[in-house]
């Protein structure tokens, strides 16, 4: 066997369906109907799940280290409320796809910015542009509706038959299949050519360069397509919840959606998944413990998380799985996190 | 033209203040590499030491500036040898998020103590209002920060240049192998400027409480100052944040003063035009490590 079509049969292996996977969507679409009562938040995890996947796709595979992944949140939540309140595209699903675009639109255009430079700057920059938009939401208030943000947003119902509900089924549905179907598209793209030689950039630009990849444009190309991806979080945070405000911009929400990565791990598109379920939880439990010093133990948490080791602290979490699954299906079965540093 | 003027003082006075703030950062995110944005934290203990000296206990406020600066220090270094060591080799996106863990805790803890609303120093009545200078309105508390601040620079440029610390320092940053291999005890000279570092941040956290405000949502507003100081600074002398304080002093002052609205707006544009133009800042060196 050459050792290229050595390489495409293990990438092929990789990309096959696993039967967790498929027990994984199964559980996630009957949490839907066994809680009828927690649909609110459960279409909030779904949201976060979103935004972090998008974040994983260009820290997780690319190794673009981002603190200000809520500007593309922010554009996508008001370009969705601005759409829907102007009754300019009344569609949701149009609509979203539109505010998509719009996030995209400025992905590309900053990802110019991003790609130059090396850790520091790329913090920096990110951070100064998820800044400006801040700024500017707030300077330009006749459009944004400044502090107090966009009020009175009605949403038409999705494809012109099902109507949001006051209880959120419907958002909770919504949200459910555009996440689904996102998750196909990136997951068709992580294991593809494409995304491989992301990984080969991450883990030395220089010999990918080396080997004929376009590095910029390869990393043009994914903050683009994750800029896209978080756009969309941000039109479903409005279009579920009806409001867009100056905070969808918040350096907190950004370091938040670190935090939740980094909780499901890096690499992997379920560890954002993960992630949003545990990180969401944790917030709900310590808000109960102590409602307004909740950001205390969040913080606890993530000094933790980093001094532990985020590798050795995902081992200690599969334990106990991979002893079962051991047991089941053999050796071959077992899961293991793809990480490395970004 | 004596708006213009009153305006300058005090963009020199607040660039003083940001640069006493920021410059211990420049070492650590600097020189050591480490991306510690945690630093505000250190500023708002000290801030906080001062108040607590100055209101309740009726210390006088020059003697609480010292204690300010220990405090912060004592606190710095008791973090440096326990956590954030075993991090100096850690990828960015580790230290990245172990500071902003620090960050949330600090507020969050502060909050819990001394309650989420701004709190205020008692000054004494000589550094109260302002006088006429040439018809320039100069306010004599920001003569004070001008005075120490200015002061403090002077003192740091010498102690790096001249003394045997200051070019320990410089050696241990320029190449820390060598440095080592020499006999230089590369960890301890970075525990204390770290820790200096952090002493310095305190004390201007206690200066700021009259100006930039001072509540538990410090470390999170000013943090991207400090990084506007020290990334368009660069690190390769004292001059560079020095020069971008002022700058971004003056802007601050001078954009909240002539354009409101616009104010932030053009000192985030202007930063990551400079980060784009010139990566290592705009005193920076072009070598990084």
């Amino acid at each position: 066997m050459s050792a290229a079509s050595d390489v495409g049969y293990h990438a092929q292996r990789q990309a096959r369906w696993h039967y967790g996977e498929f027990a994984f969507w199964l559980i996630v679409l009957a949490c839907g109907f066994v809680f009828p009562s927690r649909y609110l938040i459960m279409t909030d995890i779904l949201r976060l799940a979103l935004f972090t996947m998008s974040l994983d796709l260009i820290l997780g595979y690319a190794g673009i280290v981002s603190l200000g992944h809520a500007a593309f949140f922010g554009v996508g939540a008001y370009a969705a409320g601005l759409l829907a309140l102007h009754g300019i595209i009344n569609e949701p699903v149009l609509a979203l796809i539109v505010a998509g675009l719009a996030a995209m639109v400025l992905g590309f255009a900053t990802s110019f910015l991003v790609i130059r430079g090396v850790d520091l700057t790329r913090l920096m920059v990110t951070l100064g542009i998820a800044l400006l938009l801040e700024a500017l939401a707030e300077r330009f208030s006749n459009i944004t509706g400044g502090t107090d943000g966009l009020q009175g947003i009605e949403m038409q119902p999705i494809f012109g038959q099902i109507p949001f509900d006051m209880f959120g089924k419907a958002g909770f549905f919504y949200s459910l299949a555009v996440l689904f179907v996102l998750f196909l598209f990136a997951r068709r793209v992580v294991h593809s050519p494409f995304g491989l030689s992301l990984r080969a950039i991450k883990n030395n630009p220089l010999r990918a360069a080396a080997i004929g990849i376009p590095v910029n444009r390869r990393l043009i190309a994914i903050y683009t397509l994750a800029a896209f991806y978080a756009g969309i979080a941000g039109a479903l945070f409005t279009q579920t919840t009806a409001i867009a405000s100056l905070d969808v911009f918040a350096f907190e929400r950004s370091a938040d959606l670190m935090l939740v990565l980094v909780i499901g791990g890096t690499g992997y598109l379920y560890g954002g998944l993960i992630g949003a379920v545990v990180f969401r939880m944790l917030q709900e439990l310590f808000s109960t413990i102590t409602p307004q010093y909740w950001q205390f133990w969040i913080g606890l948490v993530l000094v933790v998380i980093v001094l532990v080791g985020r590798q050795r602290l995902h081992r200690w979490v599969l334990y106990v799985p991979n002893l079962i699954i051991r047991q089941v299906a053999g050796r071959k079965a077992v899961v293991a996190v793809p990480e490395s540093d970004a | 033209m004596t708006a213009i003027l009153t305006n300058l003082f005090d963009g020199v006075a607040y660039g003083m203040l940001l640069f006493v703030l920021a410059c211990g950062l420049a070492v650590t995110l600097g020189l050591m590499n480490f991306v510690n944005l945690a630093h505000g934290a250190f500023a708002m203990a000290g801030g906080y030491v001062c108040m607590v000296l100055v209101n309740r206990m009726g210390w006088p406020f020059f003697a609480a500036l010292p204690l300010a600066f220990v405090s912060s220090a004592a606190i710095g270094i008791a973090l440096e040898r326990t956590l954030y060591r075993h991090l100096y080799t850690r990828s960015h996106l580790d230290q990245v998020l172990f500071t902003i863990g620090l960050t949330f805790m600090s507020v969050a803890a502060v909050d819990y103590i001394q309650g989420s609303s701004r709190v205020f120093i008692n000054l004494p009545a000589a550094l109260q209002g302002q006088f006429d200078l040439f018809g320039v309105g100069i306010g004599r508390y920001r003569l004070m920060i001008i005075v120490i601040c200015g002061l403090l620079t002077i003192g740091l440029q010498m102690v790096l240049a001249k003394t045997r610390f200051g070019s320990r320092l410089r050696a241990a940053v320029d190449d820390p192998r060598a440095a080592s291999g020499l006999g230089i005890n590369v960890p301890q000279v970075f525990a204390f400027t770290f820790a200096f570092g952090c002493g310095l941040a305190g004390l201007g956290g206690a200066l700021s409480a009259e100006i930039l405000g001072l509540d538990p949502y410090f470390p999170l507003k000013f943090m991207i100052y400090f990084l506007i100081v020290v990334t368009v600074g660069g690190s390769s002398s004292i001059t560079g944040p020095f020069l971008a304080s002022l700058l971004l002093g003056i802007g601050d002052v001078a954009g909240k003063y002539y354009v409101p609205k616009m104010g932030p707006f053009v000192i985030y544009t202007m930063m990551i035009v400079i980060l784009i133009w010139r990566p290592n800042g705009l005193f920076g060196r072009t070598a990084a490590r």
